[in-house]
């Protein structure tokens, strides 16, 4: 979307990069130039935080010192919250990038008689403004003058006067302000900011809060109305403008190995492309950790980069069951080569674990990212919603040329483990592990469901793990048809037919 | 850093003493008034017990920091403790009395 629409930026109001990530996407480049924009929403969403970052940012990378105008916090409770987000407030104050005004507007020691006017803020945010040759402004939140003031038409005739006076100024402003009844803000700071409004909230899923900004207003300038999660990270807030994504991503003809020479065989002998998607599904036990496991060891093996989204165990677990079957993963992670994230599906909502993924994939850069498995976030939200993020996950990694191979538990003895999900249009290549049980046995069968644009065995292969790794037996057929276990290892024998007919008789 | 200051002469060190300070932003009108509302104020309901103390904001714009001023004419009772701000012209006598306490004063004084 902004692709198309550069063309048109000469024309279009000039901003101010606000260097929140996502943020300067979402808005197509910043804040309104020399003007102010109000961030609305309720207590605890974070509109403080959101506005300290534009300005400590706009002082730190942009060269544009901002002075900080808070009205319920004290310098101290600044500083802290600035810190939660990597900054040190007071450096910066010292370096003059930064400027904190504490105005207290304390109710109980006020009286008022007579006419008056905010002059005296005016003053102080002027002499501020030139001690360090100021460009940003954050006032946090100027509604706690009219806690303090009941001359209400005073109040609203300054504030209209104190923007326009800030556009004299030339100044970038954030203007945070609670939100009310059905209004953006409770004293209606709306009336006086015409020019942008961003509206941040929290809404609840499941037990899980889920942040979401989006922009209401944007004068003069194209911006998407969408809403857009976003995160409070200790490296500030994170704007995950995904839905922006589409299938325009490239298609590569490259092949990549499995790690198995079976596996590859089956498909087409040559692996998967590059840059597809892999679903690997099966019921508990059949090996789909470790069918992900065998990828990741041999794109290691190439030297390239690997994610392994871990929902289930920690990456102590994995590598020790990892080792049991000969794939020593410890070597990659201790080469930098392969990273594991751990962490409990329960742990955030959707929304911030497709954030937190996005954010690590951003920082590792990984060419195969997998996720074990899709189907521990069912319990996370609605079908729509899972489908939802899958989609957005999926297309994410496909833009960037990231192979993703996805585990999905499927409930015992179904073949279509995607059942939970439904992301299985989204799938390049599926692979589908099954138990058969046999004369007293239970054998894997792993066979190729789907691969595009490839040509893949339809035949389903007996699948075995050993301390030797993974092995894909060549699918034997007998006068019985599929044969798995000691079933195929008897009519494989060359003298079998006293142990061929034990087998068929169920005994051992 | 004063404007302008004002006390009251031959008076016993023994009595209370109002320190008032009146923060303006430039001779307005409205800060003209203030001021004379200030003074007629003082002089009748605190005579020779106060002194008062005028704030050019234009002129000391770093002062506005320590009272924690924002709106002008503001003026604030410095002392007596505790602190005591009353924003405005200072036109209604009866709304200054309550700001600085003088509320018990004022009703002793008048018959």
């Amino acid at each position: 979307m902004a692709r198309a629409r550069d063309g048109r930026k000469a024309k279009a109001v000039p901003k101010v990069p606000t260097g929140i990530a996502g943020l300067d996407e979402v808005t197509q480049g910043g804040l309104p130039r020399g003007r102010p924009t109000l961030v609305s929403g309720r207590a605890g969403c974070g509109k403080t935080v959101l506005g300290l970052e534009f300005v400590v940012r706009g002082a730190v990378q942009f060269g544009e010192p901002g002075v900080i105008v808070s009205f319920e916090e004290t310098p101290g409770e600044l500083c802290a919250n600035v810190a939660s987000f990597g900054f040190d407030l007071d450096s910066l104050c010292a370096e003059k990038k930064l400027l904190v005004e504490y105005v207290a507007v304390e109710r109980h020691e006020i009286e008022e008689t007579g006419e008056y006017n905010l002059d005296g803020l005016f003053v102080r945010l002027q002499h501020a403004i030139r001690t360090i040759g100021a460009k940003r402004i954050l006032l946090d939140t100027i509604e706690s003058l009219f806690s303090g003031l009941t001359n209400l038409a005073v109040l609203r005739a300054e504030l209209r006067r104190l923007l326009r006076w800030f556009k004299d100024q030339g100044v970038t402003v954030v203007i945070t302000g609670e939100q009310g009844e059905g209004t953006l803000t409770r004293q209606g700071l709306e009336e006086y900011v015409s020019d942008c409004v961003v509206n941040l909230s929290v809404q609840l899923n499941h037990h899980v809060a889920t942040r979401t900004l989006r922009v209401v207003k944007f004068r003069g300038s194209s911006h998407s109305q969408d809403e857009y999660p976003f995160l409070i990270t200790e490296r500030g807030v994170v704007v995950m403008p995904v839905t922006s994504l589409g299938l325009s991503h490239e298609a590569y003809s490259e092949r990549v190995s499995t790690g198995n020479d079976g596996l590859d065989e089956l498909l087409g002998g040559e692996g998967f492309y590059r840059g597809s998607t892999i679903l690997v599904s099966g019921s508990s036990g059949t090996g789909k950790t470790s069918i992900a496991a065998c990828i990741v060891n041999a794109a290691c093996k190439r030297k390239e980069k690997a994610m392994y989204f871990a929902f289930e165990e920690s990456p102590a677990q994995l590598m020790r069951n990892m080792k049991s079957i000969g794939i020593d993963l410890a070597p990659c992670v201790k080469r930098g080569l392969l990273r594991i994230e751990a962490t409990r599906p329960s742990l955030f909502g959707l929304e911030m674990h497709l954030a937190a993924s996005f954010r690590a994939i951003e920082e590792f850069q990984p060419r195969v990212v997998v996720v074990d498995p899709i189907t521990d976030f069912v319990s996370l939200g609605s079908p729509h919603e899972v489908r939802a993020m899958m989609t957005r996950l999926v297309d994410y990694l496909k833009s960037r040329g990231i192979t993703a191979v996805m585990t999905s538990l499927a409930p015992q003895r179904t073949v279509q483990g995607d059942e939970d999900v439904g992301i299985s249009s989204l799938i390049d290549t599926w692979i589908v592990v099954q138990l058969y049980e046999v004369a007293g046995e239970r054998n894997r069968g792993l066979s190729v469901l789907k691969s595009r644009g490839m040509p893949h065995s339809n035949k389903i292969r007996e699948f075995t793990l050993g301390d030797q790794g993974l092995r894909l037996i060549p699918a034997y057929r007998g006068a019985q048809g599929f044969l798995s276990g000691s079933a195929r290892e008897a009519e494989q024998h060359p003298d079998g037919r006293e142990v061929r007919a034990n087998a068929r008789a169920g005994q051992p | 850093m004063t404007a302008r200051k004002k006390a009251a002469p031959g008076k016993a060190a023994t009595d209370p003493l109002y320190k008032l300070r009146l923060y303006i932003a430039g001779k307005t009108s409205r800060s003209e008034a203030a001021l004379s509302n200030l003074q007629a104020i003082c002089d009748t309901h605190l005579p020779g017990m106060y002194r008062i103390e005028v704030v050019d904001l234009l002129v000391n714009p770093q002062l506005a920091r320590g009272d924690q001023i924002f709106a002008v004419p503001t003026l604030v009772r410095q002392l007596p403790p505790p602190v005591k701000k009353i924003i405005g012209d200072l036109s209604n006598v009866e709304r200054v009395l309550v700001g600085l306490d003088l509320r018990a004063v004022a009703k002793k004084e008048r018959p």
